[in-house]
This record gives C-alpha cells, sequence and structure tokens, in this order.
C-alpha cells in the first residue's frame, strides 16, 4: 500500500472511531452510524463472492438469516452464551455456503440462473423457518434483554458501533488481501474469465465453493449481531428478499469488486435514505419514506449502471481502465 | 512427452475428431495442421481435458490423464493457449502473467517478479500496466503464451497464435517461440502460417475431417502440392501455397 493510502486508511479509521464522540454520543448519530458500518459489512460479506468472484447472489439472506437463527437458537433453546454461539453461527453460514455452491457449482449454474439459485435457496429457508417448531415459526424468536458485554448485549448502542467497525474493518483487511494473494488473483481470474482460468490451472469449482463458504461465514456473523442488538428476529427479516437487495446494492453502488465500494455505497445509501425521510417528514402527502427511498436508490442504481459500470469507486480508479480515447484530459 | 491414441470426440452426430493418434517427443517442436473445421482445436481441447473424450487416450510423460480436468493437467505441465485469445479483460497484462504464475508459487514477490520474467521474454514489458483489453492481437496472442509459459509447462499447446498477425510479428513470435523451445519446452503448435511452421516445427501431423491423414518431416509435406490439395481442400491450399504472398 502507498504512504497516502495507509495515511487516508488510518484517518478514516480514527475518524470513525471518534464520530460516536463528536456527536456527543446521540443516539440518533450512532444509531445511523451503525447502520452504514453493519450495510457495509454485510455489503462486503456479498462484494467477496459477488465482486471479487463474480458469482453475484441474489439470495445473500439465505447466510445472514442461518447465523442469526443458529445463533439465537443455541441461546434462546440451549441456553449457550451468545459469544459462543456466535462462531458456530459464522461456521453454520459457511457451511450453508459451501452447500449452496457445491449444489449450484456442480450442475454447472452460472450468472443469472446462479443468482436465481441463491434467491430460490433465501426463499426456502425463509419459508423453512416459518414452518419448523424450532425456529417458533412465524412467531420469530424474541432473546430476553439482559444488557451485558458477556451477554453481547450493550444497554448503550455505542458498543455496536464499535463492534460493527471491528468487523467493518476486518472485512475491509479481508478484502484488501483478496486484490493481493493468490486466492484473490484466482477469484479474479473466475471472475473474468472461468474457461482461461482453469487452462491456468485454477480449479474453479473449489475455488467457487471456498469464497462462497467466506462469503457466507462473513455474512452470517452479521446475522447474529442484528440478533443480538434488535433482540427479535422472524422468517422474513432473517431470510427477507429485502436484505439480500440491500447487500448487492451496497456493493453494486459502491463498485463491486473494490475494497471501498461497499462502505461508500452505505454511505450513499443511508444518506439517501435520510434525506427521503426528511422529505417525507416535510411532504406530508408522503406518509411513508420507504417507496420515495426506493425509488431514489433505483434511479442511482440506473445512472451508476448506465455511467459507471464499476460502480462511483470507478471514478476513482485508474485512467486506463478507461475505454481508449477517453483515458485523456 | 505427449502419446495420443485414437482419440475420439463427438459433439452430438459430429465426429469433430475422428481416432487420431499423435506423438510428440520431448524437446520436440511439433505441428498440427489442417483445414478449418478439420478438429484441431477440438483436438487440442480434448488433449488438455477441455472435452471428455467419446474414445482413445491421452498418455502425458507416460502417464494416463485421458478425462483428468484442465486444471489437473496444467498441474502436471501440460498447458493450452486459446485460439480466440480469453484474456482476463479487466486484469493488467501483470495480473493476467500472475494468475499463470500462481500455480507454481503463493509468494506475491515471487510470482511478481516470474511474471515480470515472463513478459520481457514474450516482449510485453512495455504494457505491464495496461489493461489486456486495450492490447492489439499481437498483444493479445503474446499473451496467452506468457500466461501459459507463467504455469511453467513442460509441453506447451499452441492454438495458432501466429493467426492475424502481420510478417514482423509472426517473425517476433516464432523467435519467442524458439527461445522457450529452447528453454527446455516442448512444443505442439496448430498453425497455418506454413513459413513458420517449416521453419519452427521438425514433424507435421495433418488433420483433416477428424482424421490424422498425414505425417512427416515438414519438406515433405509442404513440397507436395498434390498432396496438399487432396488432402486438405481448395480453401486451405490456397491458404497455405499463398501464405508468402500475405503474411
Ligand atoms: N463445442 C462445440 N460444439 C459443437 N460443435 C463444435 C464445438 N467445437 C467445435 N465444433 C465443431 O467441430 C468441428 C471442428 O472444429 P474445430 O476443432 O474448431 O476445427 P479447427 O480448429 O480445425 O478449425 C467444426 O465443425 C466445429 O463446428
Ligand atoms: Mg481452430
Amino acid at each position: 500500500m502507498s504512504r497516502t493510502a495507509l495515511l487516508a486508511c488510518g484517518g478514516g479509521l480514527i475518524a470513525a472511531a471518534l464520530y460516536p464522540l463528536l456527536f456527543g454520543g446521540s443516539n440518533y448519530a450512532v444509531n445511523l452510524g451503525f447502520l452504514v458500518l453493519f450495510a457495509a459489512f454485510l455489503g462486503q460479506s456479498w462484494n467477496i463472492a459477488g465482486g471479487f468472484a463474480g458469482q453475484m447472489s441474489f439470495g445473500h439472506a439465505v447466510f445472514f438469516g442461518t447465523g442469526a437463527y443458529a445463533s439465537t437458537i443455541l441461546h434462546v433453546s440451549h441456553g449457550w452464551n451468545p459469544w459462543l454461539a456466535w462462531p458456530v453461527a459464522i461456521a453454520a453460514g459457511a457451511a450453508v455456503g459451501a452447500g449452496i455452491g457445491t449444489l449450484s457449482f456442480r450442475a454447472g449454474l452460472r450468472g443469472s440462473y446462479f443468482a436465481l439459485v441463491t434467491l430460490a435457496f433465501a426463499e426456502a429457508f425463509r419459508i423453512l423457518a416459518n414452518s419448523v417448531p424450532f425456529t417458533r415459526g412465524g412467531l420469530g424468536m424474541l432473546i430476553k434483554s439482559d444488557p451485558h458485554p458477556a451477554n453481547l448485549q450493550f444497554r448503550d448502542p455505542i458498543w455496536f458501533y464499535y463492534l460493527a467497525l471491528v468487523l467493518c474493518v476486518l472485512s475491509l483487511a479481508l478484502a484488501w488481501w483478496l486484490t493481493r494473494s493468490r486466492f484473490g488473483a484466482r477469484l479474479a481470474a473466475i471472475r473474468e474469465n472461468e474457461d482461461a482460468a482453469r487452462a491456468l490451472g485454477i480449479n474453479t469449482f473449489r475455488e467457487k465453493v471456498r469464497v462462497l463458504a467466506l462469503s457466507g461465514a462473513l455474512c452470517a456473523a452479521g446475522g447474529t449481531l442484528y440478533a443480538q442488538k434488535y433482540l427479535y428476529i422472524d422468517p422474513s427479516i432473517a431470510f427477507g428478499v429485502d436484505k439480500s437487495i440491500e447487500m448487492l446494492l451496497v456493493s453494486m453502488i459502491g463498485g463491486a469488486g473494490t475494497i471501498f465500494g461497499p462502505l461508500i455505497g452505505a454511505g450513499v445509501l443511508h444518506f439517501v435514505s435520510e434525506v427521503t425521510r426528511e422529505l417525507g417528514g416535510a411532504l406530508p402527502a408522503i406518509k411513508n419514506a420507504q417507496p420515495l427511498a426506493l425509488i431514489v436508490y433505483g434511479v442511482i442504481l440506473v445512472i451508476i449502471v448506465g455511467y459507471l459500470p464499476d460502480g462511483s469507486m470507478g471514478l476513482f480508479r485508474r485512467r486506463r481502465a478507461l475505454p481508449q480515447g477517453q483515458g485523456h484530459a | 512427452m505427449l502419446e495420443v491414441h485414437d482419440l475420439t470426440k463427438r459433439f452430438g452426430g459430429l465426429t469433430a475428431v475422428d481416432g487420431a493418434s499423435l506423438e510428440v517427443p520431448q524437446g520436440a517442436i511439433v505441428a498440427l495442421i489442417g483445414p478449418n473445421g478439420a478438429g484441431k482445436t477440438t483436438l487440442f481441447a480434448t488433449i488438455a481435458g477441455f472435452h471428455k473424450p467419446d474414445g482413445g487416450r491421452v498418455l502425458f510423460r507416460g502417464e494416463d490423464i485421458t478425462g483428468l480436468p484442465p486444471d489437473r493437467i496444467c498441474a502436471r505441465g501440460m498447458v493450452r493457449t486459446f485460439q480466440n485469445t480469453q484474456p482476463f479483460a479487466k486484469l493488467s497484462v501483470l495480473e493476467n502473467i500472475m494468475v499463470g504464475a500462481w500455480l507454481r508459487t503463493d509468494d506475491r514477490h515471487a510470482c511478481q517478479q516470474r511474471a515480470t520474467e515472463i513478459a520481457r521474454r514474450v516482449g510485453l514489458s512495455d504494457r505491464l500496466d495496461d489493461m489486456a483489453s486495450e492490447l492489439t492481437v499481437a498483444g493479445c496472442k503474446r499473451l496467452e503464451l506468457a500466461r501459459a509459459l507463467a504455469t511453467e509447462p513442460r509441453l506447451l499447446l499452441l492454438d495458432e497464435v501466429m493467426a492475424g498477425l502481420n510478417p514482423t510479428e509472426i517473425a517476433g513470435i516464432v523467435d519467442v517461440v524458439r527461445a522457450i523451445r529452447a528453454g527446455g519446452v516442448t512444443i505442439l503448435l496448430i498453425e497455418h502460417v506454413m513459413q513458420a511452421v517449416m521453419s519452427l516445427a521438425e514433424d507435421v501431423f495433418v488433420l483433416n475431417d477428424g482424421r490424422i491423414i498425414a505425417h512427416g518431416p515438414p519438406a515433405a509435406i509442404a513440397s507436395d502440392r498434390g498432396v496438399m490439395e487432396a488432402y486438405l481442400g481448395r480453401g486451405a491450399a490456397e491458404r497455405l501455397l499463398g501464405d508468402t504472398a500475405h503474411a
């Protein structure tokens, strides 16, 4: 990493660490910060498979929900400490990723077929969670409020903010490692051209299963954190399509396959969300800001896909990545 | 080095490779020629594990590799290039070559050094940071070669690496191929540029309609115009004989 990049990262980290203090620990600011970091983390989990390896999924909620339910079931029904249940939930996410990967890549699914199959898995898990007894079906699962660091519950939301910050930084480090390591180079090769990758000695099936397991593990970690923060999950919260779409959107808007894409995308998304909420408040005709926010997201996405295929990170990319003739100014 | 026995590959009703046999001795440059649609690329792809053969056997360094997947075959030291070049378009030239080099090392520094060294050998040194998508046809062909070479093969299968190049570029690639062989790599190449075949190969196999119909030193194969016409059909004979004129 260059000196300036290192300084920028260090500066960003310090700013993120000081951010809640700057706002005097206001709950609004801290929660907004949490939401951005949390969305960036989930987006990065998607990005690792969808961006770096080109295996775009529409159903990442399957991993999120697996993590949320795994730790919550262990905690609520079996009395596990959430800190201990967390790694099990992460392993469960990895296992589901490896399982879905094995099935779909064995069947040779690529592109939109793979995306649709992941969506189908997420829906199947949602329906399953609605019907089996150990998830308590559509009632959902309540975690008894007992704020104590040892219970992975905090009275002050600032601690969730810092937890999300740690996860986010770890996921950024992982993404950075992918830009430098052999594993990452293999993923990029698979994304760009699978036949050429195979010709050059890459076991594309194995690498794709691995990356989906890694992505699933990360996403499941987010699921547990969500459950511990909001103390309630149900099948549509855990496995809902909107979760999958948000992860994908955050990554695509910021720049799929880039280190900071999901973080930027998460910032943009929540900025838009807040602005439309304000607008919604100012215009009483718009009772519910949600549809408006979705419309704005949609427009942004169209603009990004149409004009910045590499996401907003594409703006900062090397110039020579532009088609010839546009590179000179 | 390589022995192919009665290899057959069918696509539905079409028998693209029909009981083809050939042999490539260690250290040699052997050419595979034949008209368009003869099945040369399919034969390469089947040897290299991209197609499951419908019959026959492939022996590489004395071991049966029939039906192994391409990555395992590559790991054993046989690598193919693609006639329709398949660059990793959004990666730089250096990153493209590094993908090949990562096969033999997991150290980034060593990988980068090796890739840089190979880029020098194929004449891509001044394009290292360019996107692969920006390369010319000649550049893409060199990149195919470089990536394959980076996997440290014992046997290199080159599928028309000179097609579409001008005479200067062809001369450049011919020198590169010669240097590769001098470095101890055995080469089997598909080529339409007869001049290159003549100057490089010590042995030529002629494929037509999926069958090997002739085999011998290049002079014997190329000097006989009648054989050319008969075996390769008018179009190919024209191309081969007119080669000096346009290439
Ligand atoms: N994947 C494929 N599916 C069906 N037919 C194919 C496929 N690949 C090649 N063929 C057919 O096999 C024949 C041989 O093609 P090819 O091996 O590319 O010939 P060459 O390389 O000698 O020009 C052609 O008739 C071609 O159309
Ligand atoms: Mg061909």
